[in-house]
């Protein structure tokens, strides 16, 4: 794939030449928009898609007043963020749920889309709040599927209602349905088998189970890899059994996801889930703010700084940057940061939803952040005794031919980490005189996570590539 | 002689049933594609901004690919002015020939085999979901009924459900399958299955491997390490590495190809789900972006309709509509 400017680079690429000018003309919209037309493009936004957002985008970028603090590729932006977020749905939609218990839930779409995996994911999360889902088998074409069900079933705990293939699944769907009320399931998930909008007679037999269940969600499980035809998937499976929502699936991979736009764009539906991993644990409500920014190309921050929140300890963190800013630092609290920062998730997932990142990847060709140069990071600096952790000073050659031997290293690579520990010291303490006692709140958490990490990554340390 | 009547010469030549095989499976492309195209030609007869950007719209529809659209409507526009041209009309042969031109390869798109007597390794690679494990039950099944002596190995030892999935295939095409239980290395699978091969002197191993989405590191390396445990047993195989594609996926298949080309050494590419959707063009996209052969391409779900990819069955079933109009105009 051609590598991938994002689409705020290229914006202020064209707006560079208009620095200073008061207003937006339609020539500089239109330039614009040619650039935010291929960006969606690239992102497989569907063509038609494409052409009205732009239109509507169009619109309202014309004659727009550009105050002093903004480039005019950053007006552009803003409302086109702003635009697409308000397409994708604005806010996260709630699953729903039933007056009367069992809350019947129907999952449909194409094949390969990972209906039964994020079936299982999804009572996973219901299991998460206190509920208690029962999963119906309803795939009885595809080789193996129950039985992929039934072992979904099995590691999250959850009973699994299965007829063999052998019985229609409108039987084994009503069957189902009636043993979720006889047993107290307040969730029942129905996993149906992947088919083609076009095929006419499985389709028939969804009706069918539609009538019989009459579902409070019918979810289409979408492949956020999709192509331009996920529009066609999409209208053609909501006219036959309005559905209610879209699970989006195989999205912790490198595409820009435009589909959840054009399904969105479609079916008027909102996008409910996100399925972000190969874990059980890995469905997550989706956050169409952020789905916007990935389509442009703009990174996740917003998820990064969430998780970040999540993970490391405000305490902590506190703690550790008065002690940055004393440059009282030792080994001990590298060892903590590195902990804190790793809690975040794998690095290169890290890296994945940072702006820019996308790009600096493709070009330094496969930058891979090697987790075990992390481990072995880490077990030098296990290996030194208490007061080496706390007086870096102190390790002499000696010391230093011991900790490598303990750690099963060579002195090189302890020499090597030495060096980077003291030149972030050293940067630490400028760094804190840079900024002063009072630095942003709030944010302290993740800027001692982040200044941790680049300390480990800075330019001496290389990465195996 | 033109380029069509050449081709259906040569297509003559060939088995009917295989010919009816892509004709079907892309039919649907070819509404999107080909005939869209020509209504847009004779709808607009003056070739104008507008134009253009409905053939844009067309071709990248059609999943053609960014890139490769920008670049033919560039190609197109140049010629326009060449050669003067003003009728829309006389667009379509030159852009027929640049699409048959980028879908012509020198490459031969035949499955490689290991000589006479050894035993043939064919590695299945791809992203989740794509339809693995049942191209490699319908090329089972294919091999077989060539009458080879083929073995499968459940290298997909993740994903809940895929060993069985395998096994249903076996027992449906009559060959065995080599398995560990659920969730062992999958590179332990694949030498067991190396070593059953030997001793049962199979023709064909063909292994499973898990879905992957192409930017995992750890699980590209663990691919990388089935590779090399297959190298150390029999030092010319794999002789094929096919990634698997899903034809609905959009422009994340290069990515795909690309990454696991760089990761697995991919030799080859297979297409599955061609029927059911109308993005026959990421053949386009993948074969002017990316280097790797379409080997084989699956045109619907029964089992005979996995095909050895073959571009001028690919052309010829795309453009059937041209050609019969073209032997028409010569009939009068």
């Amino acid at each position: 794939m051609a590598a991938f400017e994002s689409l705020t680079s290229r914006l202020q690429s064209v707006f560079s030449k208009l620095k200073g000018k008061g207003k937006v003309t339609e020539n500089d919209v239109t330039e614009a928009m040619r650039e935010v037309r291929l960006a969606l493009l690239e992102a497989d936004v569907n063509f038609k898609v494409v052409k009205d957002f732009i239109a509507k985008v169009k619109e309202q970028a014309i004659g727009l007043e550009v105050s002093k603090s903004f480039t005019p590729g950053m007006v552009i932006i803003d409302i086109v963020n702003k635009e697409l977020t308000e397409l994708m749905g604005g806010t996260q939609a709630k699953l729903a749920k039933a007056n009367k218990p069992p809350t019947v839930i129907m999952m449909v779409g194409l094949q390969g889309a990972g209906k039964t995996t994020s079936s299982g994911k999804l009572a996973r999360l219901l299991q998460k709040s206190n509920h208690k889902p029962l999963l119906v088998a309803c795939d009885i074409y595809r080789p193996a599927a129950i039985k992929q069900l039934q072992v979904l079933g099995e590691q999250i705990k959850a009973p699994v209602f299965a007829m063999g293939d052998q019985v229609s699944p409108v039987e084994i769907a009503r069957n189902g349905l009636q043993f979720a009320k006889d047993n107290g399931h307040d969730y029942i998930i129905f996993d149906t088998a992947g088919r083609l909008h076009i095929d006419e007679a499985l389709m028939d037999e969804l009706k069918q189970i539609h009538a019989i269940v009459n579902p409070d969600e019918v979810l289409l499980v979408v492949d956020a890899m999709t192509g331009q035809d996920a529009v066609n998937v999409a209208q053609s499976f909501h006219e036959q059994l309005e559905l209610t929502g879209v699970v989006l699936t195989k999205l912790d991979g490198d595409t820009r996801g435009g589909a959840a736009l054009s399904v969105k764009a479609v079916t008027g539906k909102p996008i409910k889930f996100a399925a972000m991993g190969e874990k059980i644990d890995s469905l997550e409500p989706f956050h169409p703010e952020r789905m916007a920014s990935r389509i442009l190309g703009m990174g996740d921050m917003l998820s990064l700084i969430e998780k970040a929140q999540a993970g490391i300890d405000a305490e902590k963190a506190a703690e550790m940057e008065r002690k940055m800013r004393n440059a009282e630092f030792t080994f001990d609290d590298f060892l903590e940061q590195m902990e804190q920062v790793r809690k975040l998730g794998p690095l290169d997932q890290i890296m994945d939803m940072l702006p820019g990142m996308g790009k600096l990847k493709g070009n330094m060709k496969d930058m891979k952040v090697d987790e075990r140069q992390l481990a072995r990071v880490e077990a030098i600096v296990k290996s030194m005794t208490k007061e080496e952790k706390q007086n870096p000073d102190l390790l002499n050659h000696s010391r230093r031919k011991r900790v490598a031997a303990g750690s099963g290293v060579t002195v090189v690579e302890v020499n090597r980490l030495i060096k980077q520990f003291d030149d972030m010291r050293k940067m630490m303490k400028q760094f804190s005189s840079m900024m002063g006692p009072n630095g942003p709140k709030g944010m302290k958490g993740l800027k001692g996570g982040k200044k941790g990490l680049k300390g480990l990554m800075g330019k001496n340390m290389k990465f195996p590539f | 002689m033109s380029f069509f009547k050449k081709l259906k010469e040569s297509i003559a030549a060939k088995t009917e049933a295989v010919t009816n095989v892509f004709k079907e499976g892309l039919a649907k492309t070819r509404t999107a594609l080909v005939e869209k195209v020509e209504e847009l030609i004779t709808r607009r007869k003056k070739i104008d901004e507008e134009f253009y950007e409905e053939l844009e719209e067309i071709l990248i529809g059609a999943d053609v690919g960014v890139t490769t659209v920008m670049q033919l409507i560039d190609e197109l526009r140049d010629e326009v002015k060449k050669r003067k041209i003003e009728d829309a009309a006389e667009l379509q042969p030159v852009l027929s020939e640049k699409l048959v031109a980028m879908l012509k390869g020198e490459d031969n798109p035949k499955l490689a085999y290991a000589p006479e007597g050894e035993i043939t390794v064919y590695l299945f690679v791809g992203v989740n979901g794509v339809g693995k494990t049942t191209t490699i039950g319908k090329l089972a099944h294919k091999l077989k009924s060539e009458g080879k002596n083929v073995l499968l190995a459940a290298g997909d030892t993740f994903r809940a459900g895929a060993i069985e999935q395998l096994e249903v295939w076996g027992e449906r095409v009559g060959v065995d399958v080599i398995k560990q239980s659920s969730g062992s290395d999958p590179a332990a699978v694949i030498y067991d299955a190396v070593q059953a091969a030997k001793q049962r002197k199979v023709d064909v191993l063909i292994c499973d491997t898990a879905g992957r989405l192409q930017n995992k590191t750890n699980l590209m390396e663990e691919l990388n390490k089935i590779f090399r445990v297959i190298q150390r047993e029999l030092p010319s195989a794999p002789h094929e590495v096919l990634l698997v594609l899903d034809a609905t996926t959009g422009q994340n298949a290069l990515s795909q190809a690309k990454l696991f080309g760089e990761k697995s050494g991919v030799t080859g590419l297979v297409l599955t789900k061609l029927d059911g959707t109308a993005k026959g063009g990421i053949v386009i996209a993948i074969r002017n972006e990316l280097n790797l052969p379409v080997k084989l391409v699956g045109l619907g779900e029964k089992m005979g309709d996995l095909q050895e990819f073959d571009s001028e069955q690919f052309v010829h079933a795309l453009f059937a509509g041209l050609i019969q109009k073209e032997e028409q105009a010569e009939n009068n």
